[in-house]
């Protein structure tokens, strides 16, 4: 209204420059709180489980953390002495991780290399749907198929006397962990600048020999990435390895031993477990232990890829 | 020498289409051995095309369709036994923009030689020879020779493009194709690769693409004019910007289009 008497006298510009710097400034400030909550998620998240089983340390809950970091032992409903030792679970975790990623990095990697390098058009259009769809499956029907289809086959095809295992809870949380893979290794094969396929095959390399010599070397940081976010999903994956490893507290000898994972303890325990209990704070306690193995995870990745990154630019 | 020895590459009737669209139409060339040709016209014209060919790049592209006949150093690359990696060994190609690979610039170089031997049969001795002479062929080894196993995308455009022609030198190849060398160069970059362009004549047989009608009359000794596919004019540099005999010609090289 006042702008319309003031046109062409300069005003005009400084009330737009008003109005515009104070929607300029909103919107730095949203977009700063959008950036900063996920550090105070992060930190309310660790403050809420920390504080859920710091007071083991301190209260009179005969918790002996020596106990739980070296024992193997752990029946916590055990009415006279009930024992925490993480051992064994941590053991699980690990071992049924380690498979799934032995299986998972080289199918996946495998598949994000065929899916950018070595298919076109509708396949490789077809073949990205279907491996987002396998993403977008519930991890508890993939706990079904591996106590319904994995386990006979288990059970019928290896003479193993009990199908849920850590061989099917591997397979099952390969499975997973290949979507993942194989759609965060194809971005990564993706954006390698197509001129370096060009000098490759213009110096006679193979499509397989570009793969390998150019390629690889080229998309470390994001193939990297990409095997880490397969092995956080193992390592955090809760209802399909509750369902496929069979539930049974043990160090295992042999991949077709039943474990009990880190995941499926807190998951299976917590509805059970007395508010506030010994149990209730061990089992927050275990989701401490998950939270640092995570932490370490993320770090040593970002470690390594500043690692090559600090070479390269030597 | 006969005529058939002077002779580098010889088209017979290529044509070329991307899909529907006819990028080459009957050409018919012959390509001295040991000179620098230069190719110009304006864009689009089929240029880059054309020098495509001759390593067979163009095929990486699932659309193109290719007939006639094109005979390097008397070989018919379109036959049957015709090794796709020992085509590209005897071709060697510079890009517009310099495309070192994300490894060490003495990877660069030994890159070649590794692709084309059997794995373990490159001693560390001759991996390092080849590294030098090859560095000290461009003109570069003073410059990096402290720093070889730095990445190689670190390095000046210059250098960078002074290294893609390096890598192809231990291969021994025969032809050199340059798609523009140096529209990514700023003048002195330009001079630089110019210059060790003309010191690798003889050589080689140079064919090398370029928008820069002042760098094709320096360079080259022969010079082909294409206009939407065909080839307008073909004779030495001198002769063409001289006393083109066709109006086209003399209207691009007077710059009235292009």
């Amino acid at each position: 209204m006042a702008t319309a008497e003031v046109v062409e006298t300069g005003v005009t510009v400084e009330r737009d420059t008003g109005s515009f710097r104070l929607g300029e400034w909103l919107i730095v400030a949203l977009i700063h709180v959008c950036g900063i909550s996920a550090i105070l998620f992060v930190l309310a998240i660790f403050a809420f489980v920390f504080g859920e089983a710091a007071p083991l340390f301190w209260g009179d809950y005969g918790f002996s953390f020596a106990e739980f970091a070296t024992s193997t032992h752990w029946s916590p409903a055990h009415p006279t002495s009930p024992h925490y030792g993480i051992v064994a679970l941590f053991v699980g975790t690990l071992a049924v991780s380690v498979l799934s990623m032995a299986l998972a990095v080289p199918l996946g990697l495998g598949a994000a290399v065929y899916v950018s390098e070595f298919c076109e058009g509708k396949r490789k259009e077809t073949l990205k749907i279907v491996i987002e769809l396998l993403a977008a499956i519930p991890s508890v029907v993939w706990g079904f198929i591996g106590v319904m289809v994995m386990s006979p086959i288990i059970i019928h095809g290896l003479g193993a006397s009990i199908g849920t295992n850590i061989l099917n809870g591997g397979v099952i949380l390969a499975l997973m962990s290949v979507p993942v893979i194989v759609s965060v290794g194809e971005d990564a094969l993706k954006a390698v600048p197509d001129s370096f396929r060009e000098a490759g095959l213009a110096l006679g390399a193979s499509r397989w020999e570009i793969v390998y010599r150019v390629l690889f070397p080229a998309a470390k940081n994001g193939l990297l990435a990409a095997v880490l976010l397969g092995v956080g999903r193992a390592i955090g994956e809760t209802m399909a390895v509750l369902m496929a490893t069979g539930h049974a507290v043990q160090i295992p000898t042999s991949v077709l031993d039943p474990v009990q994972t880190l995941t499926a303890t807190i998951a299976a325990e917590m509805g059970e477990a007395e508010q506030h209990g010994t149990q209730f704070r061990v089992l927050f306690l275990i989701g401490v232990v998950l939270f640092a193995v995570a932490f370490v995870v993320n770090l040593t990745a970002d470690i390594i890829v500043k690692g090559i990154r600090g070479k390269q630019n030597d | 020498m006969t005529e058939v020895a002077q002779i580098s590459i010889s088209t017979r009737g290529l044509n070329l289409w991307y899909g529907d669209f006819q990028a080459l139409k009957d050409v018919s060339v012959n390509i001295p051995r040991g000179k620098i040709t230069s190719l110009i016209g304006p864009s689009g014209c089929g240029k880059t095309t054309l020098l495509r060919c001759f390593n067979r790049i163009n095929e990486r592209y699932g659309n193109v369709t290719t007939t006639g006949e094109i005979t390097i150093l008397g070989k018919n690359i379109y036959d049957e036994d015709v090794s796709l990696a020992e085509l590209r060994k005897t071709v060697g190609m510079v890009f517009q923009r310099p495309n070192p690979l994300p490894i060490s610039i003495y990877e660069n170089i030994v890159f070649g030689q590794r692709v084309h031997s059997r794995r373990g049969t490159i001693t560390r001795a001759a991996a390092d020879a080849m590294v030098q002479s090859a560095l000290e062929e461009v003109q570069l080894w003073k410059d990096v020779k402290d720093r070889l196993k730095k990445k190689a995308t670190f390095l000046t455009l210059e250098q960078q493009q002074k290294l893609c022609i390096a890598r192809l030198l231990p291969l021994k190849p025969r032809v050199i194709l340059m798609d523009e060398p140096c529209s990514a160069l700023d003048a002195e970059g330009t001079e630089a690769i110019e210059t060790l362009i003309e010191g690798l004549r003889e050589k080689y047989t140079i064919l090398i693409v370029t928008h820069n009608m002042a760098q094709a009359r320096r360079a080259s000794e022969e010079c082909i004019y294409m206009l939407l596919g065909e080839i307008i004019e073909h004779g030495p540099t001198t002769e063409i910007f001289l006393s083109p005999k066709n109006k086209q010609t003399e209207m691009y090289i007077e710059g009235r289009y292009g």
